[in-house]
């Protein structure tokens, strides 16, 4: 789409996208072609001189049980943030959309964690799982569960993922909400008149109306998990116990300023890089494509 | 509702209360430890109501951070939190506005090259170039600095799209009226399209002053002196163990002035903070 009507200046329309174009140059293309170049580096450990070692790096990467235990646990953390997230919301979403006295109220209680920070959502919930004086550890104490998250992995993530779904949950929400009010009265009542129950009517007709949404909160949800809960991971567990929640971004962040490994964190930021733009391909091809049965 | 089915509405009601109580749960534990002392919160379990220590907790970590962790004060952070949640918004608005304004509005060699050049940050986000970025920032001699913690994070691939397809919207009468009148594109600008976007201004405003509140990575590699620490940073580095060893107390009171400030945006402007969630991801 372009407009018909435009204005004429030799120098004014560059002189408008200058400040954009100049903070992109300096803060986006100029350190992520560093973090190219880096990964093709190597530095010793005091810095003085570095080797260019073109794809070493890249093998050393995959040849390193750690980093591939970082792809799995990557893997399992987003699969669990974004189904429970989504199946969470959308069950809180339809019974939202149903009632009619309250919605409003409802709608306001749900939403506001969005606006927490996620390494506050990490202390909350850690708070609350803490080993020897969280309120949930006694519940689950009290149930024989043998609750130690500082040295259990398997507990460690759950923390994190209860903490991160708990964030997002306002997010998809509301996204599934506005999905269930554009979907047509008329058909809903067409079913209802033809006998379908409640039940029937949300999987043959809502669910498969909803799917545009629910491709779209999938990506989205991914992305959440890859990239914006590092705050919930670095104020919880750090990564560990062991390399039990060490997601990748957390592992670039660990290797790059704690480890000061500058040329393995950039050779994964190149990895992250591609695995962010495959993501965004995928949510614009699912938005343009609308998909609907 | 189609049709009238008692249980099922019962049944609705005590999903969505059950929800609300869940989501509500660790903001209840967390405001009831900020108002006790240590010791009454170390017992287990910990008291479940209030208790009177309140003002005490809060005017410590005001005014003197924790004892065992971070001494810096709570009150210092809130300002450098509130810089970032205003700066960045105001920041991202300006420079984007004027750029979507270009090009919408002009036809003028390498625009298309430009629009590409914004778009493609979206696939660049600050996790995956985090230590080039801190050496541009260092070489800069930025770091702890108000423009260090703002500048970086100013430039946004989405408000320039957001800006852009408001734009497209707007009739082209408008801008044709305009030229017939003989304004300048700059009057144009600040006569026309200004009055025209503010509703789109309030829903971006709202969204970004979240994003720059709650800032965590940037922030941690930024502002390593304790004068320049963020609410949310601040927190962080509150906790020093990860279990008994902390003063809960003190860190769910900062908490909850981390989380105040934002929550209260969204549930006061929640029409503008929908708007601009769901246009935003569009």
């Amino acid at each position: 789409m372009e407009k018909r009507v435009v204005f004429h200046s030799a120098w004014l329309p560059y002189a408008l996208v200058a400040p954009q174009i100049a903070i992109t140059l300096v803060f986006f293309f100029w350190p992520a072609a560093q973090a190219v170049w880096y990964s093709f580096q190597l530095q010793d450990a005091f810095g003085t001189s570095t080797e260019f070692v073109w794809f070493d790096n890249f093998t050393a990467l995959f040849a390193d049980g750690n980093y591939l235990e970082s792809f799995q646990v990557t893997a399992l953390f987003s699969v669990l943030v974004a189904f429970c997230g989504i199946a969470i919301s959308l069950l809180l979403a339809t019974m939202a959309d149903r009632v009619l006295r309250g919605a409003m109220a409802y709608k306001t209680l749900l939403i506001w964690p969005y606006a927490v920070a996620p390494a506050i959502a990490g202390v909350l919930w850690a708070f609350l799982f803490a080993p020897s004086i969280g309120i949930v550890s006694y519940v689950l104490k009290g149930w024989g569960i043998d609750w130690n998250w500082l040295l259990k992995g398997d507990q460690a993530m759950v923390l994190v993922v209860v903490a991160s779904v708990w964030k997002q949950i306002s997010y998809n929400f509301l996204f599934f909400l506005a999905g269930l009010q554009s979907i047509p009265r008329s058909l809903i009542e067409a079913a209802a008149i033809d006998g379908a129950s409640p039940f029937r009517r949300f999987w043959t007709i809502v669910f498969p109306l909803l799917s545009p949404t629910t491709f779209f909160l999938l990506v989205v949800n991914c992305v959440y998990a890859f990239f914006d809960t590092f705050g919930v991971i670095d104020a919880t567990t750090q990564g560990g116990p062991g390399q039990a929640t060490n997601i990748l971004v957390y592992k670039v962040y660990h290797d790059g300023v704690k480890a000061t490994d500058l040329g393995g964190s950039s050779a994964q930021s190149v990895i992250l890089m591609f695995i962010v733009i495959a993501l965004t391909v995928a949510q614009f091809r699912f938005v343009e494509k609308k998909v609907q049965y | 509702m189609v049709e009238n089915r008692r249980w099922l509405t019962i049944l609705s009601h005590a999903i969505l209360i059950l929800g609300v109580l869940a989501i509500a749960f660790p903001l209840w534990v967390t405001f009831v430890a900020s108002t006790h002392s240590l010791e009454a919160i170390m017992q287990v379990p910990m008291p479940l109501m209030p208790g009177d220590q309140l003002f005490e907790n809060y005017s410590q970590v005001l005014t003197a951070g924790t004892n065992t962790g971070s001494k810096a004060a709570v009150a210092q952070m809130l300002v450098n939190s509130t810089v970032m949640a205003l700066v960045i918004p105001l920041g991202k608005m300006a420079i984007s506005i004027i750029a979507s304004f270009a090009i919408v509005y002009f036809r003028f060699p390498g625009r298309m090259f430009f629009f590409w050049m914004i778009f493609v940050t979206l696939m660049l986000p600050v996790e995956v170039r985090i230590i080039p970025t801190l050496q541009v920032i260092t070489d800069l001699k930025l770091n702890n600095t108000y423009a260090g913690l703002t500048i970086p994070l100013i430039a946004s691939a989405t408000a320039t799209f957001l800006f852009r397809q408001f734009f497209m919207t707007i009739p082209d009468e408008l801008a044709e009226a305009a030229r017939v009148d003989g304004a300048s594109p700059m009057r144009f600008f600040w006569d026309v399209l200004i009055p025209l976007s503010k509703t789109t201004m309030a829903a971006l405003f709202v969204i970004q002053f979240i994003y720059g509140w709650n800032q965590y990575l940037w922030p941690l590699l930024v502002a390593t002196d304790e004068s320049m620490y963020t609410t949310v940073i601040g927190i962080k580095r509150m906790i020093v163990g990860s279990d008994a060893a902390n003063e809960w107390n003190l860190i769910m009171a900062t908490a909850i002035l981390a989380m105040l400030p934002p929550a209260l945006v969204v549930m006061l402007m929640q029409k503008w903070f929908v708007k601009g969630l769901v246009e935003t991801e569009k």
